[in-house]
C-alpha cells in the first residue's frame, strides 16, 4: 500500500531513471533528475528546521517546478504554487492567508517574490537544487510521516473574493491517482501534453500518473492555444497520446476550423471536464478522432480533483446532456434534497478517502461545506457539499444539471436557469450559450455566441418557453468571456449589462 | 486598415496598434483575443481566415495582419 507519494517517484526514479519525464519540448528533465533535485531541495528546507509549514513556489510551468513541488515534500512540508500572471492583490491575499517563512523563485520572478513575501525569506531554485543531499536528515522525516500529512494547498476563488486555500494530503492524492489512472487507462506509454497552470489541482492529472507509471508529460507552450495549427504540430511532434483539457481548449481548436484539415495522430486519449461541452464542438471533435476514447471528468478541488467519470461508449444526441457518469471507485457520491434525503435529483455530495482536509486557515467555512453526512446518525461520517445539482438518467448515469444557486424564483415562479440555457442551444446556430439571473435587477440575462441574430433567437426561444421564463435581455457575443480558471465570468456578464 | 485597427483596439483600447509589434511574443493578443479577431475580421471584412494562416507571423503586428487580409482578400 502506497502511503507516500514520493513513493510513485522514487520506484520509477530506480525502474526509469533516465527517461524523460517532464518537458517543455526544449528542456527537460529525466526521472532521475527529478527525484536528485528534489532531494536536494528537501535536504535545504529540512536543515532551516521548517517542518509541516507552508512553502511558496515562485516558478513557472516548467520541469524544474514540478521538482520544487516534490521537494517540499520531501521536507515535509506542502507547497504552494503561484502563478505569474496572477494579479499582485491575489497573491498578497494568499500571502497573508499562509504567513510562509520561505518561498522558492526562479531567476525571473525573484524580484517580485522579495517584494510579495514581506517578512519571509525567497530562496532561488538554483541555490536550493544543488543543496547536497542529506540523507539522514530526509529519511529522519520520511519516519516521522503519515499519509494525512498534508502535501499541496491550491486556492480557488471564493464567493465573497476572497481565495480559499484547499489542502490536499498524500493519501486524497493517492486515492485519486490510482482510481483516476484505473479508469482511464494511462500506463508507462501515455505521453500527456498539459494545458492547465500548475497551481490549480487540474495538472495532478498529469503529474501523478507520469511519476506512477513512469509516463511522460510535455508542457504545452501557451501561445500553441492561441494557434490550433501550430498546437496539432506540436501534439504530432512529441506524439501526444493522450490529452486532459478543460472544454475550452478543445472549443479554440474545433472552432476555428483546425480539425478540417489538420489531425493529431497519435491522440488516442481526450479528456475533458469543468464545463459543459458544446455540442456541435463536440462532434466536430468525435469526427475527427474516432478512433480515440472520450472521457467527461466532474469534480471539485475539495475533493482532490475529479471524482466522476464518463466513458463515451455511445453517441449522445443534439441536447442531451454528456453525462459526468458515475463516481471513481472507492469514492461515493450521493443525491441530497433540501432535507438532507438521497433523492434522484439533488446536491452532489462527495464522501471518501478522495475528500481534502478543508480550508486552510478558514475553519467556519470549512464546517459549512465540509459537513456530518445527514443519512448517518450513529456516527461521524464526512460529505463534502459541492452545491451542484445533479441527477440520474434513465441509464443510471450520473448527470451534472445546474449549480444549486442557477435555480431561481422569479415573478413567483420557480426557474432553472439550465432551462432556458438549453433551449437557446436547440437553435442550429447558437454555438454556445449561458443563462444568468441578475437578482439585483431582478431579470433573466442569456448571453450567447454564434450566427444567429438576437431577434431570431428570441422569437426561436418563446415558442419554446413559458412567457415568464423569456430573458429581458438577450445578447449576441463573439466570444464567452471566461475566467482564469477557464470558466464562463458570470459575473463580469452581469456587470456588462448593467 | 481602418476597420482593422478598430477591431483590434476594442480588444485592447491601452495598447497603440499602429506602432506595436509583438502582439503575439509579448503575450499581447491570448488566446481568446485570436477567437475573437478572427471572428470580427470575417463578420466585419468578410474575410475567412484559413487555420494554416492563424500562425504568430501573421498576427504579431497590425501591419502583418492586414498584409495577410489584403493577401485573402484577392483569392
Amino acid at each position: 500500500m502506497t502511503l507516500n507519494i514520493l513513493e510513485y517517484l522514487e520506484n520509477t526514479a530506480v525502474r526509469l531513471g533516465d527517461k524523460l519525464a517532464f518537458s517543455t519540448g526544449e528542456v527537460g528533465m529525466t526521472f532521475g533528475e527529478v527525484q536528485k533535485g528534489a532531494a536536494a531541495i528537501g535536504s535545504y528546507i529540512a536543515k532551516k528546521g521548517i517542518y509541516r509549514e507552508p512553502i511558496v513556489i515562485f516558478m513557472d510551468k516548467h520541469p524544474a517546478t514540478v521538482t520544487a513541488f516534490f521537494g517540499v515534500i520531501y521536507s515535509g512540508n506542502f507547497y504552494v504554487c503561484i502563478d505569474e500572471k496572477m494579479p499582485d492583490a491575489r497573491i498578497s491575499s494568499i500571502i497573508e492567508n499562509l504567513n510562509p517563512r520561505i518561498a522558492i523563485a526562479n531567476e525571473k520572478n525573484m524580484k517580485r517574490a522579495v517584494l510579495l513575501m514581506g517578512d519571509g525569506e525567497v530562496v532561488s531554485y538554483a541555490e536550493v537544487a544543488s543543496c547536497e543531499i542529506d540523507r539522514g536528515v530526509l529519511c529522519k522525516i520520511r519516519e516521522k510521516q503519515i499519509d494525512t500529512d498534508a502535501i499541496y494547498v491550491v486556492f480557488t476563488s471564493g464567493s465573497t473574493g476572497v481565495p480559499k486555500g484547499v489542502v490536499a494530503c498524500h493519501r486524497s492524492v493517492i486515492d485519486y491517482t490510482e482510481h483516476l489512472c484505473e479508469a482511464l487507462g494511462f500506463s508507462e506509454e501515455t505521453v500527456f501534453a498539459n494545458q492547465t497552470p500548475l497551481y490549480f489541482d487540474a495538472p495532478l492529472k498529469e503529474i501523478m500518473p507520469t511519476l506512477k507509471f513512469g509516463a511522460t508529460t510535455y508542457f504545452v507552450p501557451k501561445v500553441c492555444f492561441s494557434f490550433p495549427v501550430k498546437l496539432i504540430e506540436y501534439l504530432n511532434k512529441y506524439k501526444i497520446n493522450t490529452v486532459c483539457w478543460v472544454v475550452s481548449a478543445f472549443v479554440q481548436v474545433s472552432s476555428l476550423g483546425a480539425l478540417e484539415k489538420f489531425k493529431p495522430e497519435y491522440l488516442k486519449k481526450i479528456a475533458f471536464g469543468s464545463e459543459v461541452f458544446p455540442y456541435k464542438q463536440y462532434k466536430i471533435w468525435r469526427e475527427a478522432l474516432p478512433e480515440a476514447e472520450f472521457f467527461n471528468l466532474y469534480g471539485p478541488t475539495e475533493a482532490t480533483g475529479m471524482s466522476c467519470y464518463w466513458k463515451a461508449e455511445r453517441e449522445i444526441e443534439e441536447g442531451e446532456p454528456i453525462p459526468i457518469g458515475r463516481p471513481f471507485k472507492n469514492t461515493r457520491v450521493k443525491l441530497l434534497d433540501e432535507n438532507g434525503s438521497e433523492a434522484e435529483e439533488g446536491e452532489i455530495c462527495i464522501g471518501g478517502t478522495c475528500l481534502t482536509m478543508g480550508y486552510y486557515n478558514a475553519h467556519e467555512k470549512t464546517s459549512e461545506v465540509f459537513v456530518q453526512d445527514p443519512t448517518n446518525k450513529a456516527y461521524p461520517e464526512l460529505l463534502y457539499r459541492t452545491g451542484d445539482i445533479g441527477r440520474y438518467n434513465e441509464r443510471g448515469e450520473l448527470v451534472f444539471v445546474c449549480r444549486r444557486d442557477s435555480q431561481i424564483k422569479h415573478m413567483g415562479h420557480r426557474i432553472e436557469l439550465g432551462e432556458i440555457d438549453s433551449a437557446a442551444m436547440k437553435h442550429a446556430s447558437v454555438s454556445r450559450s449561458v443563462c444568468l439571473y441578475d437578482a439585483e435587477e431582478k431579470r433573466i440575462l442569456l448571453f450567447y455566441t454564434g450566427e444567429c441574430e438576437e431577434k431570431e433567437l428570441v422569437a426561436f426561444i418563446s415558442k419554446l418557453l413559458p412567457r415568464y421564463m423569456l430573458p429581458a435581455i438577450t445578447k449576441k457575443l463573439v466570444t464567452m468571456p471566461l475566467t482564469d480558471n477557464g470558466k464562463i465570468d458570470r459575473r463580469g456578464l452581469i456587470n456588462s449589462v448593467k | 486598415m481602418e476597420e482593422l485597427l478598430e477591431i483590434l483596439g476594442e480588444l485592447h483600447p491601452d495598447v497603440d496598434f499602429e506602432t506595436t509589434d509583438g502582439l503575439i511574443d509579448d503575450g499581447i493578443l491570448d488566446s481568446l483575443d485570436m477567437v475573437t479577431l478572427i471572428t470580427e475580421i470575417n463578420e466585419r471584412l468578410d474575410v475567412s481566415i484559413p487555420p494554416e494562416e492563424i500562425i504568430p507571423e501573421n498576427f504579431n503586428s497590425a501591419d502583418a495582419l492586414w498584409a495577410l487580409i489584403e493577401k485573402l482578400d484577392e483569392i
